[in-house]
């Protein structure tokens, strides 16, 4: 009974395997794939749609303004600017696409996240109906997308030059306090003295949010700049020092006892087995010190600098021009979002050696 | 390239966390003559692996003398080399950079870098050259263990039971491999298992040790020729004849047991 009923099966199995040129209804059938295409744009395009065709019904003054591009001047007013972030998006989405039609690897993380670009676009023609178009959300709190740009028209220059301070205290700080982190660190894995004078107060210090010390960085250091950057370096030296000691000191004696018996001395092992080894916890150090320096950058931005993107938010907040103050928002995201991808990269370059190790 | 090393009434004391003494080497001599395979097996506990870490400078006796062509072992060295029962590798470098380490930590590495790729030709990991260590075999790395050991061009090599962890069909392989090598080599080769088919088919002579207090209880000559066969009549018989010796070991009576 049981083979009889297995035997159609079978063939019909068979038969499938046949047909082998169909390519299976998935990621790498085209049709499949323009569809995944389709939805990632036709968010975008529905917010397009919902911007000319829906009634303004809110007042909402769109002011026009003059942009200088390659020595033309373009009257632009703050929708077309939108509609031209958005065909900015669509573009960007549709490259990716067809770059990935030719790659298979990228293909399927284009289908994964075709449904959350699509509600991307979703999300933007509903932030367009409640915050511009029917102005249902509290106002001035939360303008609708036109009105951020417009931020970005009005205010350009100054938010790159607010970026760019706090980039340049940010790098300032970070650097430092990863150079001071990774060495204290060392220090207090490899010498049991220090570890014995210099840990505990680490642990004590380091559980205190850098901005507390901000009276005495303001009063003491030379300028404001110097003071957060102080501030930062901090915040990232504990968190650092912590983590690379902790990973020097877990590194097994069986690996050192390997590298003396091949000729390493005592700085060979520090710099060829202690340093690798520790590699991973210096890089889980360095990721959460990262998350910290943006919050000590902004506070001490907010409270006590003459630029950064935090000294923006505040300055705009004075105004009530909410719509600034989340178009600073937006910029923190990407440039701290990058800032994060980038230290991504770097680590895993150098933990490569970790690749299917670890269980992701 | 080989070294006689002679060890002389050495003892070597453990104390645990709970101040209980543990006698792990008691007046154990040895002496190992130039380009010979010694093998040392025993139960776990005999003090194997002991006498191995003080043969290599990693550890220090508490009395008694050893020596490598006649001069006392006071440290590690290069000139000999050890492949640890995991492998020791190092995992953030690959099989090359594993391989090459001892050149680079000497720092000979420019004038020697083509002997790199003649020792992964040796051990046979051609092709696996950028692979990480924990992507390869337990096999393969073992074999990275002993290129990376060989390339400071021991005098003598100490094995820790470098195949403890593989199968049988692996270590078989690894067997003759390591017979060329050192035929090929003539390097002195002390090898601590507790496989005594291994010790029989790789070894000039059996060292048998017993633990409480760690010793060497017997000295087995193997005067085999070579190639060995594994189910050889004399293999055979030398096998049962060392069972035989750990049968009666174990069947002395143990003062644990007396009330």
């Amino acid at each position: 009974m049981d083979n009889a009923a297995a035997l159609p099966l079978k063939a019909a199995d068979t038969a499938a395997g046949n047909t082998k040129k169909s390519v299976r209804w998935g990621y790498k059938h085209n049709g499949f794939f323009a569809l995944k295409v389709l939805l990632t744009l036709s968010g975008f395009i529905i917010a397009i749609i919902v911007n000319i065709a829906f009634p303004q019904k809110a007042a909402v003054e769109f002011k026009t303004y003059t942009l200088g591009i390659f020595g033309l001047n373009i009257d632009l007013t703050i929708n077309d600017a939108y509609i031209f972030v958005i065909a900015v998006l669509m573009l960007i989405y549709g490259a990716a696409g067809l770059r990935a039609f030719f790659d298979r690897a990228r293909r399927k993380l284009y289908c994964k996240n075709a449904a959350f670009r699509f509600a991307i676009g979703i999300a933007l023609a509903l932030w367009d109906i409640g915050g511009t178009k029917l102005q249902w959300f509290a106002q001035p709190f939360f303008p609708g997308p036109a009105q951020v740009i417009e931020a970005y028209l009005a205010d350009g220059d100054y938010v790159v030059q607010n970026t760019l301070y706090s980039l340049r205290l940010y790098a300032a700080g970070f650097s430092c306090g990863v150079l001071l982190g990774v060495g204290t660190g060392i220090l207090i894995g490899w010498f049991p003295k220090v570890y014995y004078w210099v840990y505990p107060v680490l642990k004590i210090t380091g559980v205190v949010p850098a901005v507390a010390w901000m009276p005495f960085a303001l009063t003491l250091l030379p300028n404001s700049f110097t003071a957060a950057v102080f501030l930062i370096v901090i915040c990232a030296w504990f968190q650092i020092a912590f983590l690379t000691a902790q990973g020097i000191q877990s590194t097994p004696k069986q690996t050192y006892e390997a590298a003396r018996i091949l000729g390493s001395g005592q700085i060979g092992l520090i710099t060829h087995v202690a340093i690798p080894h520790a590699m991973p916890d210096i890089f889980t150090g360095i990721s959460s010190a990262n998350a910290m320096a943006f919050t000590t950058l902004v506070m001490s931005e907010m409270l006590g600098q003459p630029g950064g993107l935090g000294y923006y938010i505040n300055q705009s907040k004075v105004w009530s021009a909410y719509y600034k103050v989340l178009a600073a928002i937006v910029v923190m995201a990407v440039l701290f979002s990058l800032i994060n991808h980038f230290i991504g990269i770097i680590k895993k370059r150098t933990l490569r050696w970790q690749e299917g190790v670890l269980k992701k | 390239m080989s070294s006689s090393i002679s060890i002389s009434r050495v003892n070597r004391v453990y104390t645990d966390t709970d101040g209980n003494t543990v006698n792990a080497l008691a007046d154990v001599s040895l002496d190992i003559k130039a380009g010979e395979f010694i093998s040392i097996i025993g139960p776990s506990g005999c003090g194997k692996t002991t006498l191995l870490r003080l043969i290599a400078g990693l550890d220090k006796p508490q009395s008694g003398e050893l020596s490598i062509d006649e001069r006392a072992i006071k440290d590690v060295s290069t000139e000999r080399g050890y492949v640890f029962q995991q492998g020791g590798l190092f995992p953030w470098l690959t099989v090359e950079k594993n391989i090459a380490y001892g050149l680079k930590a000497r720092g000979v590495f420019k004038r020697n870098r083509s002997k790199v790729s003649d020792y992964i030709s040796l051990v046979g990991l051609d092709g696996f050259e950028s692979a990480y260590p924990h992507q390869i075999s337990g096999g393969m790395a073992q074999r990275v263990a002993i290129a990376r050991a060989l390339i400071n061009e021991p005098k003598a090599l100490l094995l820790d039971e470098p195949m403890g962890a593989l199968d049988s069909f692996t270590r078989a392989d690894l067997q003759d491999k390591l017979l060329e090598l050192w035929k090929q080599k003539g390097t002195t080769m002390i090898l601590v298992t507790h496989d005594i088919d291994e010790a029989i088919y790789l070894s000039d002579r059996i060292v048998i040790m017993t633990p409480r207090p760690g010793k060497i209880s017997s000295i087995v000559n193997v005067d085999l020729p070579r190639p060995r066969h594994r189910g050889g009549g004399e293999f055979l018989a030398l096998r049962k004849s060392i069972l035989e010796f750990f049968e009666l070991a174990q069947a002395q009576p143990q003062p644990e047991y007396i009330i």
